[in-house]
């Protein structure tokens, strides 16, 4: 028997309106609404907000998507970008002239999935953080020992903030982030006009590499790997400056490894 | 294209539905939904079987809360503008509905969109929110009513710049 007193709940008009209810509870809710008009009205006002939603938005679905939505070529711009990666590694080596103990096996290790997914997480940190207004880093870049220290010893490698302070880049800090191959460090720089930068850092088996570029729409990043370690510097679309930064940087922690004996 | 590939380009045009609801802005939209599409393509090798669709849908509305979670901390300039029917296109109800879903929490307005507009079952919402169905209930519930008391007239003034 349908115990017509029942308290019929929010929910259950909700459960009802989508046609979730279980059967048992139907015929309960049918007969409540039979009763109660203010519910009723309720529940014809979802419906036809329901419809509403769908005649603004159910169009959508039969537009033709966009070139750049397809999958065919998103997967194969991935393989593209390694092409180009292969292809600016070879240019690459004959600029920087081996600073990187470029070797014949270097080439090989130029289309690593690895370093292809440092990349783009890499890219993703730097597009997620660098919006940040008042916590973009976890450590102020003015206790920039502690810093390095702290960074280094979750790595698991000695690191090095490289000091860009000579191409106008200020350290704003950094921060510790899971990566693919476990705890990343990341050093954010930024430049007199708000512009930032950021350099991602881990641990890598991938073989020693010279200094590759990817970019998408908006931002680009210079990679590399030296001493086990694989270092995506990100920033603005902007070839020559990033390519000038990631030199830099590169120079720096190629000449720190290299006092230190490697 | 992989098996894997055609079922991601098939889900594509519901997708692009979903997330022009969700954000409100044909770009930001179609933005997370490529983003989606390069994290799913990305992860084939952690999706094992089940339902494509739902776990799109799952990245999808992750991706769109870590976008509001990183915008809530930056100052946003909202012009207000005299001429904005003009931009919205002279459809007034259609701008109701949109502006009713802008009132709305972003947990809400998933579910409910998931609901209404993509036609899941409250099973699988609570799958792709990660939440127990009684949540996805109440979230339902709440926006319903919301919205409905936003529709009623009960909207806030607007403001009008002289």
């Amino acid at each position: 028997m349908i115990d017509r007193d029942q308290i019929v709940s929010e929910e259950e008009l909700s459960a009802y309106s989508d046609g979730e209810l279980p059967a048992e509870r139907r015929s309960a809710v049918e007969a409540w609404l039979a009763t109660h008009p203010d519910d009723a009205a309720k529940v014809a006002a979802w419906r036809k907000l329901g419809d509403l939603v769908r005649m603004r938005y159910g169009t959508v679905a039969e537009e033709t998507p966009p070139a750049r939505l397809d999958v065919g070529r998103l997967t194969r711009r991935r393989h593209g970008t390694m092409v180009a990666a292969m292809a600016a590694a070879v240019i690459a080596a004959f600029l920087v002239g081996g600073v990187a103990g470029w070797t014949a096996r270097g080439v090989e290790a130029a289309a690593p999935s690895d370093l292809a997914t440092f990349t783009s997480d890499a890219l993703d940190a730097y597009r997620l953080y660098v919006v940040e207004v008042r916590h973009p880093v976890e450590v102020p870049g003015d206790q920039r020992p502690h810093l390095v220290e702290w960074l280094s010893k979750r790595v698991g490698s000695p690191l090095r903030a490289p000091e860009l302070d000579k191409m106008g880049l200020k350290l704003v800090g950094g921060r510790l982030l899971p990566g693919p191959t476990g705890a990343t460090a990341f050093f954010m720089y930024e430049g007199p006009s708000g512009e930032r930068f950021t350099l991602y850092c881990g641990r890598t088996s991938d073989q020693e590499s010279a200094l590759r570029y990817t970019a998408g729409e908006q931002n680009a990043a210079y990679y590399w790997v030296d001493q086990n370690l694989f270092y995506v510097l990100s920033g603005p679309a902007e070839q020559s400056k990033l390519h000038d930064i990631a030199q830099t940087a590169y120079d720096q922690i190629d000449q720190h490894a290299t006092l230190q004996g490697g | 294209m992989s098996e894997f590939g055609e079922r991601v380009q098939a889900a594509i045009p519901a997708l692009r539905r979903y997330a022009r609801a969700l954000t409100r802005d044909a770009e930001t939209a179609d933005d997370i939904v490529q983003d989606t599409l390069v994290r799913a393509l990305r992860s084939e090798h952690l999706f094992h079987g089940g339902d494509t669709r739902a776990w799109l849908y799952t990245i999808l509305t992750n991706l769109n809360r870590n976008r509001l979670r990183s915008l809530a901390r930056r100052p946003v300039l909202t012009p207000i503008k005299d001429g904005d029917a003009a931009t919205n296109g002279p459809d007034s109800g259609g701008r109701d509905i949109s502006r009713a879903l802008d009132e709305l929490a972003e947990d809400q307005r998933s579910a409910l969109l998931l609901v209404v507009l993509e036609g899941l079952t409250y099973r699988e919402v609570a799958e792709v929110q990660g939440v127990p169905i009684g949540t996805v209930m109440s979230r339902l519930a709440r926006a319903r009513d919301q919205i409905r008391a936003y529709l009623d007239g009960e909207r806030p003034a607007l403001r009008r710049v002289k």
